[in-house]
């Protein structure tokens, strides 16, 4: 199994999580998040005085998978995500070890 | 006001129920504006002191209407006393006034034109505290208007508008305030931030506006109120003046609106919504002093010199280092003296007086008339402003604690927050814990 995390701008999230759906995941988890990339924030100006904003807001997004599906969800998930401008996010999977569901004790890929 | 240089009809005047009624309602107008600074301030302030920038303001409403009552329109428009000064015991506390008594001159009662004037007493201190935001004592700052109007706002009144006062025999041109409100008040803001200094973290953390929603609600609301400000200052409408100074009040508005914006993409590369509420209050200061002796297109022109200038001016306290927090020295002073000084090129001698500018003919003269109404009340205010302030410093001290202003000097001048963020989700660690109970104080008297 593996855990996919993607970091992605907030206006992005509906798309994700429709074509998610298309793909037939069954559940995710959605938390607000800020931070930066290479493009560091950006400035905004009061009267003239400026404020540099590092940390922008961002959307994360979790997904467990089988390791089959992992490979084609990461490619579902970045051309959802991607509009070709900077600070679009990043998408990383990492391995699994178990997983349980709470209500029936299932495990492993059973309880995805 | 200024319309006493001409008076409106040459028979004995009699009351008007079309001018009573309408300077009722502009003095609500000018009523209004106080609060709605107080959200042009609040909203420009952090989180963690927007209502103690809102009391500020709105505190105004209460001292200086008593104290206009029991002796300040006595002071302002009393019988003059060697142009400096007024007295009139029957306006002691308004007691001695008939109720069908007229305004010398015009057709509105006493009371009328003491109430429209009572507003403009309030909201020229209120001005003042948008450069003194989080840091001064509550309890400070009233004895601080209390002692300000007194010393400074009633005189200078006196000086500008009352029948004797020197810069109204002088000739000095100021329709509905420039001198005596936005001069007064920048001024006086300039003295009284030499003596109390910076805000801690000035010029090192953000102190970006909180809520830029509100600056336009009190921008907007400023705008409003200020056609009574204005078309008020004639004191009645039986000849169009009052109806110049309100095309001029808009015209120049707009176009210092424009100017600002247009200043700040240029300079700054983006058209900000501070940008627009800050460009439009600075056209209403600059056409205060000059709207009633100027064309519509003269107005366009002030507008658009004070919306540059003011935007170029509120850069001035990073380069030289002090904190006007909110601008009141590079909106209302510099929008102030733009506004009277400008009257001197652009009066086109046709609307409330003969008096013709430079540019209509009329040569330096009524410039040099403003030059001095300018620079008299700037310095009077000025110095007087930083005397009190140095003597509230010494005694009772100015400022709060410096570890008060960090922590957010509405909880400890005010006993509140302005906003309830543990509601939304979260938030478990600021969420109250104590049921609400009467005080301590309370408890025992009930005991």
């Amino acid at each position: 199994m593996k855990l996919i995390t993607a970091i992605v701008k907030p206006h992005k999230l509906d798309e994700i999580k429709e074509a998610l759906q298309a793909f037939g995941v069954q559940g995710l988890t959605v938390t607000e998040a800020s931070g930066y990339g290479r493009q560091r924030g950006h400035t905004e100006v009061y009267r003239g005085a400026e404020y540099q904003v590092d940390l922008v807001p961002k959307i994360r997004i979790e997904v467990l998978v089988d390791d089959s599906d992992a490979e084609e969800l990461i490619r579902v998930i970045v051309s959802a995500a991607a509009t070709g401008k900077i600070g679009d996010g990043k998408v990383w999977s990492v391995p699994v070890d178990s997983v349980v569901r709470v209500r029936t004790g299932e495990r492993g890929a059973d309880a995805l | 006001m200024a319309s006493a240089i001409t008076t409106l009809a040459a028979d004995a005047p009699t009351l008007s129920a079309a001018n009573t009624g309408f300077m009722l309602i502009c003095s609500a107008l000018v009523m209004l504006m106080t609060p709605g600074l107080a959200f042009f301030y609040g909203g420009m302030v952090r989180v963690k002191s927007s209502l103690n920038m809102l009391m500020m303001s709105f505190i105004s409403l209460g001292i200086v209407t008593i104290l206009w009552v029991l002796y300040g329109f006595s002071l302002a428009f009393g019988t003059d006393s060697g142009s400096l000064i007024g007295w009139n015991s029957d306006y002691v506390g308004l007691s001695g006034i008939g109720i069908t008594e007229l305004w010398d001159g015009y057709t509105i009662p006493v009371y009328v034109f003491a109430v429209f004037q009572l507003m403009f007493a309030v909201i020229t201190p209120a001005l003042i505290s948008g450069a003194l935001a989080d840091r001064v004592k509550f309890g400070a700052w009233v004895l601080f208007t209390a002692l300000w109007v007194t010393v400074v706002y009633f005189p200078v009144a006196h000086w500008v508008w009352g029948a004797g006062g020197w810069l109204f025999e002088l000739g000095v041109i100021d329709f509905a305030g420039g001198t005596a409100v936005h001069i007064n008040a920048g001024a006086a803001a300039l003295g009284v931030i030499l003596v109390i200094g910076k805000r801690v973290g000035f010029k090192k953390d953000p102190m970006r506006p909180h809520s830029l929603p509100l600056v336009m609600l009190g921008a907007g609301l400023l705008w409003f109120g200020w056609f009574g400000f204005n078309a008020g200052s004639w004191l009645g409408n039986d000849d169009g003046v009052g109806a110049v100074m309100f095309v001029n009040t808009q015209v120049a508005t707009a176009a210092a609106m424009l100017a600002w914006l247009g200043y700040e993409k240029l300079r700054h590369g983006s058209f900000t919504t501070l940008g627009a509420a800050s460009g439009a209050v600075a056209g209403l200061v600059a056409i205060t002093p000059s709207g009633g002796a100027v064309s519509p297109l003269g107005a366009i022109a002030i507008g658009v010199i004070a919306g540059v200038l003011c935007a170029m001016a509120v850069g001035l306290k990073y380069k030289f280092g002090y904190d006007d927090s909110l601008d009141v020295i590079g909106v209302h002073l510099v929008g102030g003296v733009a506004g009277s000084l400008l009257v001197g090129l652009f009066a086109t001698g046709g609307v409330q007086s003969d008096v013709a500018g430079l540019f209509y003919g009329g040569g330096l003269e009524q410039l040099g008339k403003q030059a001095i109404g300018v620079f008299a009340v700037l310095a009077y205010s000025l110095v007087a402003s930083a005397l009190l302030a140095f003597l509230l410093d010494k005694t009772i001290g100015m400022r709060v604690s410096e570890d008060d202003e960090v922590a957010g000097i509405d909880q400890v001048e005010h006993a509140e927050t302005a906003y309830d963020f543990s509601g939304a989700g979260g938030g478990a660690a600021s969420r109250t814990t104590a049921a609400p109970t009467p005080s301590a104080a309370s408890k025992k008297v009930d005991a």
